[in-house]
């Protein structure tokens, strides 16, 4: 059998590997988006890589990142009377410390899974009895559609609406890493015992296409200033991903750190003007609370006091609580490249995409789902 | 309510281009004078033969000797109408595919009907006569049938995690089927052996892709259709070829993926697949891409599996594109004896990677 190879992959494929074996030490490349995760299982480009060269998998899918006291929040919402949830797919089966909202909408709640912000407003047009909460998950990609539709509530004058804010900044989190994290990855590779430490020392990292559009490239300029790591942005073509990864490997030899873009004709320097003003007018950056993570400062969004009664926690008088991870999960380790999910002692066993424990295993772009889905590892261990 | 329930007891068969406001109530599904009038004047005109027409409590079948085949499918898909097809035209192809791909030839279908207060009869109309278009095509008879209403659901969303579609009101629809037995087939998974050609029929995740596209809200440049068709003509195509069949699946839920990890797990052998000889639509890719899905593991509902000797495999294809329904086979794979059982899938880029049966219905990504 034959595939389709086109002539510059293999060029690059052989760059990448010949500039890893001249770093001649373990690479750590942190993909922090869920969709390249996937993407790299998907395409097949993750058997291709060299030896020496380890992908981790970053704090980049939105159901993995959100914190079990929001999920606990959104039980709480959907146990109140005359109220409707409307939520992403991806979030149903999100185990809290109350069940699933999946295993209440079996128990009655009244729960809708949407596809979009401006849905789950439509929903309360529909329901002018109810209220619906609209479980704002995500990134910087589904902020803005977040921010557009509090605005046309507000417009409009639907009060019948609320948004339970989970949404996140990429950015703050891989500053977090880093800060959290050893600093050098060669030097930490050399005293390696493997300990879990080590693990998390990264050389560079490939940044996410979809958020870049909105943030743009330059807001990785902390990264490669501050922390001096290479960024690149790429997209999820496998030929991208690999450009991505042989512009990574590149600096690393040369010991630089430099942002870079490979992306270029969908990601501009400066993003999105449009959706990024639609955040600044409706949303605050505040701390807020990671899965695992813990509260990282400045790293997600809430309501302007502008538009604060439309929080949902507030509306309906809902505390924070606190985080109960089941302690054997690792997904908070996994989410920071500290482990792999092998590693944990739930994958596979305990812990499947049918019976999740941590959201690593619940969203289609989880670490763990696309290990246990595609992962030639534990299947491999047994040929 | 009274005047509404009798102008449809009295409307004449045929009558059915001014129906428009005219809806499904409770007592259509009473077994009364409502019910009878409902199948006389929306069922049997379209799809009436002798069998049917006796309306008696079963359907007196002519057989000759040989092995009958029987299996039962319920259809609860929504939207009810899609690009390409509708549940109607799905209840029919389902149970015939079923039929078609255990090596039989489809005879003849029952019809069990479930309709939902407050469904427009227009709509119903028009699904049975998608129904007869397709038991047509198909060569059956509907010979048996059963109307029940049940009350309007309340809206909320559907078992799988979606909303309903832009139809507030549904139906439900369940057909067995019998056929006979091919003489030519010998069908079994025992007679899988390494080397053997993986084959499969046309375009895959055309009928998946259709469906979620619709959900949500997606249009693309061209506008993705269900490939939703009956298979046994091209089946029959193929046996009659004499090619050495060993084994046919029609790759619904769970798409590809789902039949060929049966297969590898069942046989206990592995599959070795080339994504860049897999049949795709290039809207399908891109559908797929959007919404995050795995065109291997999307469903079908118009194309076949089938694992045939090798040596037969050009014979087999030739067959299939004979056939206007399989004018895009291809040979996707082979068995292997590489032990564990996979399935594993060369990529475009020459990488590889494993595939596994989907668990439970994949849900779009957020971002």
């Amino acid at each position: 059998m034959t595939a389709c190879v086109p002539p510059s992959f293999a060029a690059m494929r052989s760059e990448l590997e010949a500039r890893c074996a001249r770093i001649g030490r373990r690479v750590q490349v942190m993909e922090v988006c869920g969709t390249h995760t996937v993407s790299f299982f998907r395409s097949g480009l993750r058997s291709m890589l060299p030896a020496n060269l380890r992908l981790v998998s970053g704090p980049g899918c939105p159901v993995c990142v959100t914190a079990q006291r929001h999920i606990d929040a959104a039980i709480r919402l959907a146990m109140e009377e005359r109220v409707i949830i409307a939520t992403y797919g991806d979030m149903l089966r999100v185990p809290g410390r109350m069940g699933s909202l999946e295993r209440r909408r079996a128990a009655g709640a009244r729960i809708f899974v949407i596809n979009s912000a401006r849905r789950a407003l439509e929903l309360a047009r529909e329901h002018a009895n109810e209220t619906v909460v609209f479980l704002a998950v995500g990134f910087e990609t589904t902020a803005p559609a977040t921010a557009a539709t509090i605005l046309e509530a507000e417009r409009e004058g639907i009060e019948n609406f609320a948004v339970l804010m989970c949404h996140k900044l990429v950015v703050p989190a891989m500053c977090a890493l880093l800060d959290d994290g050893p600093k050098d990855a060669a030097r930490a590779d050399s005293d390696h015992t493997a300990g879990s430490a080590a693990g998390a020392a990264l050389d560079g990292f490939l940044c996410p296409g979809h958020v870049s559009v909105i943030i743009g490239s330059q807001a990785y300029r902390p990264i490669v200033e501050v922390h001096g790591k290479p960024c690149v942005v790429a997209g999820f073509e496998p030929m991208q991903m690999l450009a991505g990864l042989v512009h990574l490997a590149r600096q690393i030899e040369e010991g630089a750190a430099r942002l870079e873009n490979v992306y270029e004709g969908v990601v501009s320097p400066d993003g999105n003007a449009v959706a990024l003003e639609l955040m600044r007018r409706v949303f605050v950056e505040a701390d807020v609370a990671w899965r695992a993570l813990g509260v990282i400062p400045q790293s997600g969004l809430e309501l302007s006091p502008r538009y604060r009664r439309f929080d949902a926690m507030r509306r309906f008088g809902i505390v924070e609580g606190d985080d109960e991870d089941d302690p054997a999960c690792r997904c908070g380790e996994v989410i920071q490249g500290k482990v792999e999910p092998a590693q944990c002692p739930l994958f596979a066993g305990r812990c499947t995409p049918l019976t999740p424990i941590g959201p690593c295993m619940v969203s289609s772009e989880g670490t763990c789902a696309a290990w246990y889905r595609y992962g030639r590892a534990m299947k491999e261990a047994a040929r | 309510m009274k005047t509404e329930l009798e102008s449809m007891v009295a409307r004449p068969a045929g009558a059915v281009s001014s129906i428009a406001d005219e809806r499904i109530v409770l007592a259509h599904g009473g077994g009364g004078e409502l019910t009878a009038g409902l199948v006389r004047a929306h069922v049997l005109p379209q799809l009436a033969n002798e069998a049917l027409s006796a309306l008696g409590d079963g359907a007196v079948l002519d057989w000759p000797s040989g092995s009958l085949v029987l299996t039962t499918d319920s259809y609860v898909v929504t939207p009810l109408e899609f690009a390409g097809g509708d549940i109607g035209r799905l209840a029919v192809c389902g149970t015939v595919n079923d039929l078609a791909v255990m090596g039989a030839q489809p005879v003849a279908l029952s019809l069990g009907l479930i309709l939902e207060e407050g469904l427009p009869l227009e709509v119903l109309d028009r699904i049975v006569s998608s129904i007869a278009t397709a038991a047509d095509e198909a060569g059956v008879r509907v010979v048996t049938g059963d109307t029940k209403v049940i009350e309007r659901r309340a809206a909320a969303p559907t078992s799988n995690g979606d909303e309903r579609g832009t139809a507030r009101e549904g139906m439900f629809i369940n057909t067995a089927g019998v056929g006979r037995l091919r003489g030519d087939a010998r069908l079994e998974i025992e007679r899988i052996e390494p080397g053997d050609a993986v084959i499969v029929s046309g375009t895959l995740a055309d009928h998946g892709l259709a469906i979620m596209s619709m959900r949500n809200g997606l249009e693309f440049d061209t506008p993705l259709r269900s490939d939703v068709a009956p298979l046994n003509g091209l089946i029959g195509r193929l046996l009659e070829s004499g090619a050495d069949v060993r084994f046919m699946r029609d790759a619904t839920r769970g798409g590809l993926a789902g039949v060929l990890a049966d297969v590898s797990e069942r046989r206990g052998v592995s599959i070795e697949i080339d994504e860049s000889a897999i049949p795709i639509l290039p809207a399908a890719r891109h559908a797929a891409e959007m919404l995050g899905l795995d065109l291997l593991s999307t469903a079908n509902e118009g194309k076949v599996v089938a694992i045939v000797a090798a040596r037969d495999a050009r014979r087999a294809l030739a067959a299939l594109r004979g056939h206007t329904l399989g004018t895009r086979a291809a040979v996707i794979g082979r068995i292997t004896d590489a032990q564990p059982p996979l399935v594993e899938l060369l990529t475009r880029i020459a990488g590889r990677r494993i595939v596994q049966r989907p668990y439970g219905e994949d849900l779009p990504r957020i971002c």
